[in-house]
């Protein structure tokens, strides 16, 4: 316990040294007030309050920066080691492998965590300010919070196994972005085209509600609107999947950072310093 | 008392080149082992195996009684790198002081280590603004953490200037004297000379020699050479006296075998006075290395 608490205060140091801490926060924070600014335009017409359809906004900002932001602190993770020629050294104390990935998690979802605080709590200030009965939309705003951390977590064990797999720093940027690409822009269109071929047949009624599950970032934008009363004002992919009960998604998004730091901790294992 | 590294028969191979080749070797408490070789010898390729960083075809490692690389092993064993490498934005104090939690230890005791291997006007200042020295002695200080009962150190002189490699030696000396074994490695045979206890010499993969210093004078029975000086007009008669000689100004360069040596002392001292000076040079260290490390045909 006390090395990894050790690794995530070294790292938290690196992060804030690196000017991580700074980047990702005022990338949140930028994003975030944008956003309220952008989005109170229409007030008050969809009868609920300002903060929901603040949450809202923020779900799909979230599900394309947090995971960006989560890749880009973590694809440098094990390369970056390997590269200055640290990790010999490393790997040579005690401690197991999995004690170092997940001392740097800690770090990394340190930042990533006060970076979405702050800028969620600003976007929210914004609505408080301009409504009143913004409180109602407070749970939504928590949901949100920590559904995000647990995406952050997903995306820093999935950039830290393909750290591992590429060795170098260059390689692990292309799959991180390769991966956000993926994961975030193309798995929706790719869905989104097949269900408009196969017109409500086997694929739209069995396959694609599964499908959504299986993608972390889907199913976090799922839950979200789907436990959100203003799931309305933000159709999109997950409009056509209301069917899919709670349960399921939250389950997804709970499940998949166990299951990114496995993957990880395995693709660190097969690396031979 | 057991051996803190017992290495038999290991064979490692690379892509089909034998990297190591039946080596076996066994180190004891408290002494101090110089693995030297070329490079690709195989003494990197060594150290990995024995602190279990990466694998080996066949033979056995027996690190402290446990298997390389395992828990009981990481904590009994100190590395140190070939150019040992720390994070830039970290300061050297945060970098021992992880280190020194990584070992269970209180991370104050960063301050004092470093101040051991001469580095405590630097301990707050950026690792990214060392020297080459100065990243090696946080390399060392390092590796001092916690009395390892074995040090592997990789070409730890590298990048220290003469002094600093004293003081080196000088902690080494320590470290084996309360019975820690020390694996150092090194290109140089002039560099370990007399700070430690047995050489051992490793020429692709195989190793050719081990021994003390003078055992491999010994065993490597390289000619000695004399240089002899004459009086005034004496040279051509002290050559025809010494058949083989070679004359070089005034001055008469010979060379004999090892069991020789007196016989032909005792031929130049009585030549008497006409002979001014004479200056007997035995193989030099470089020389014993070259014989070793090449007769495998290189």
């Amino acid at each position: 316990m006390n090395r990894i608490l050790a690794t995530a205060l070294t790292e938290f140091r690196i992060a804030l040294r690196n000017r991580w801490v700074a980047i990702a926060i005022a990338l949140m924070a930028v994003f975030a007030l944008v956003l309220s600014a952008a989005g109170s335009a229409p007030t008050g017409d969809l009868g609920v309050d300002r903060l929901s359809v603040t949450v809202a906004s923020l779900t799909s900002l979230a599900v394309y920066l947090v995971p960006l932001v989560a890749l880009l602190m973590s694809f440098d993770a094990v390369a970056g080691e390997v590269e200055r020629g640290t990790l010999p050294l490393m790997l040579t104390y005690p401690g197991a492998r999995v004690e170092i990935l997940i001392g740097k998690l800690i770090a990394h979802l340190g930042v990533l965590t006060l970076a979405v605080v702050i800028g969620y709590g600003l976007a929210a200030a914004a609505a408080f300010w301009e409504d009143p009965e913004a409180a109602a939309g407070l749970p939504a705003l928590l949901r949100l919070t920590w559904t995000s951390v647990l995406l952050g977590a997903t995306f820093l064990g999935a950039g830290y196994a393909l750290s591992s797999l590429s060795r170098r720093p260059s390689g692990a940027a292309g799959l991180a972005i390769g991966l956000w690409l993926g994961a975030v822009v193309l798995y929706d269109l790719g869905l989104l085209a097949a269900v408009v071929a196969d017109d409500g047949g086997w694929f739209t009624t069995d396959f694609f509600p599964v499908a959504l599950l299986a993608n972390p970032a889907d199913a976090f934008r799922l839950f979200n609107l789907a436990a959100s009363e203003a799931s309305a004002a933000a159709a999109g992919v997950a409009g056509a999947a209301t069917s899919i009960p709670l349960w399921q998604s939250a389950l997804s998004v709970l499940l998949w950072p166990f299951a990114a730091l496995a993957v990880a901790t395995l693709a660190f294992r097969k690396v031979t310093p | 008392m057991t051996s803190t590294l017992k290495i038999s028969e290991l064979t490692k191979t690379f892509s089909g080149v034998r990297a190591l080749d039946a080596v076996s070797l066994t180190v004891e408490p408290g002494s101090r082992v110089a693995l030297l070789g070329h490079n690709g010898a195989g003494k990197s390729t060594m150290m990995k195996i024995i602190l279990g960083l990466i694998p080996f075809d066949a033979g056995t490692v027996d690190v402290c009684g446990a298997l390389p690389g395992s828990a009981a092993a990481r904590s009994e064993v100190a590395y140190l790198p070939e150019n040992a490498a720390f994070h830039p934005a970290l300061t050297g104090e945060e970098q021992i002081g992880h280190f020194l939690s990584l070992r269970g230890q209180s991370p104050k005791g960063a301050r004092a280590l470093l101040e051991h291997v001469g580095l405590h006007d630097a301990a707050t200042r950026r690792i990214g603004t060392y020297s080459k020295g100065m990243r090696q002695r946080v390399g060392l200080a390092q590796a001092l953490i916690g009395k390892p009962r074995l040090l592997v150190l990789d070409e730890p002189t590298s990048g220290l200037d003469p002094v600093s490699r004293r003081d080196f030696y000088a902690l080494l000396d320590g470290l084996a004297a309360e019975g820690a074994s020390v694996l150092l490695s090194s290109h140089a045979l002039t560099e370990v000379e007399a700070r430690t206890d047995r050489i051992v010499i490793l020429s692709k993969g195989r190793m050719v020699a081990t021994g003390t210093l003078g055992d491999l004078r010994r065993s490597a029975a390289l000619p000695v050479a004399m240089n002899v000086t004459a009086r005034n007009g004496y040279t051509s008669e002290i050559a025809k006296a010494l058949p083989g000689a070679i004359i070089v100004g005034a001055d008469l360069r010979l060379t004999c075998a090892q069991e020789d040596k007196l016989r032909l002392l005792a031929s130049v001292a009585s030549l008497g006075d006409k002979v001014a000076d004479i200056d007997v040079v035995p193989p030099s260290l470089e020389d014993i290395y070259s014989h070793f490390s090449r007769r495998d045909g290189q």
